[in-house]
């Protein structure tokens, strides 16, 4: 899109961006701990569960990716299974256009990488807010990243904690995240019944589909009702 | 298996950027049309609400009152912090009352 607006990427807009991710970083601490100690179950050694929470840095992939593993390895079913719950990054990096797209493809593509739902999530409240530091995602991303990696290889070396980290209230803390940002991006009653739709087709197709396809197609219903009612409807 | 293992990681992380970076690289070669911005400007709402309603729902009673407490408190105050512990703490105080 030709959105002409001047974008930055500063250490202090990376800086912003980690700030923004403090408050999930128990419940990112919490589940790569569960990842660390499941994978150890699963005969993965310390570097491997390193290596693949840097390299691939996607929590609930892994995990299911775990569920698949024995030896040796169903490589098209554990890739399969990856993609289809990852699926979902292909509808939010387009939200962050208006950033990636004035910055220097090494840096687009660079910062993508850091993209979890978390670091997407605070970015997409900044950009909404009129900030143009796009080094918000890296920095969110980044942070997320490194507790991640640091979080699953605690979970790997340490004993059993699973009772520890299984407190009710810790499970809510990520539902509280984002229930609290998506509220943050109402923009009035318009966002209603795009956002009704999103939900509603979400619900019922989460019970009947794989991974994340029902991300993306109660993402699809409503942002595309909602753009066809502002085109048609309203002018 | 030491190889094994390390060829799936390889190929889980390749198939995990790709879809991280293959949006992006999708939408930017899409020609600009009024109806393909408003798209895009529907499009953060409508990922959030599909990526949080199956969550919320999953969250049991007290988890829908919840997600209303902390929803209407960002919306009042507009404190983001505040929202969340807010929703937070709703939930640890209902889930024993209406079951988690």
């Amino acid at each position: 899109m030709s959105t002409a607006t001047v974008v930055r990427f500063t250490s202090a807009g990376a800086l912003a961006g980690a700030r923004a991710v403090l408050p999930i970083l128990p419940g990112t601490v919490a589940f790569g701990l569960v990842y660390g100690l499941l994978a150890g179950e699963k005969g993965l050694s310390a570097v491997q569960v390193a290596f693949t929470s840097a390299l691939v840095f996607a929590g609930a992939a892994q995990l299911l990716a775990l569920e698949l593993w024995r030896d040796p390895v169903p490589l098209l079913a554990v890739a399969s299974t990856v993609l289809i719950v990852n699926l979902r990054h292909l509808m939010m990096g387009p939200a962050l256009l208006p950033w990636l797209q004035g910055l220097p493809p090494t840096h687009a593509y660079g910062s993508l990488f850091f993209m979890a739902d978390e670091s997407w999530a605070v970015s997409v409240a900044e950009l909404r807010r009129g900030g143009r530091d796009a080094a918000f995602l890296f920095g969110a991303g980044s942070c997320l990243w490194l507790v991640w990696i640091a979080a699953g290889l605690a979970g790997r070396l340490a004993g059993d904690i699973s009772t520890a980290v299984d407190a009710g209230g810790l499970r809510y803390l990520t539902v509280a995240f984002f229930v609290a940002l998506l509220a943050g991006l109402w923009r009035g009653r318009g966002d209603l019944l795009p956002w009704l739709l999103a939900g509603g087709v979400a619900i019922l197709a989460h019970s009947s589909l794989p991974g994340t396809w029902h991300i993306v197609l109660g993402a699809l219903a409503g942002s595309l009702a909602g753009a066809a009612r502002e085109r048609h409807g309203h002018g | 298996m030491a190889t094994d293992n390390l060829l799936a990681i390889l190929a889980m992380a390749a198939v995990t950027y790709a879809t991280r970076a293959g949006g992006f690289w999708l939408a930017g070669r899409l020609r600009p049309t009024p109806l393909l911005a408003a798209w895009l400007g529907q499009l953060p709402g409508a990922v959030f609400a599909a990526l949080v309603a199956p969550m919320v729902v999953a969250a049991g009673p007290a988890g829908w009152a919840a997600a209303a407490a902390g929803f209407a408190l960002m919306r009042w105050t507009g404190r983001f912090v505040l929202a969340m512990l807010g929703g937070l703490a709703a939930y640890v105080g209902l889930a024993p009352l209406l079951g988690p």
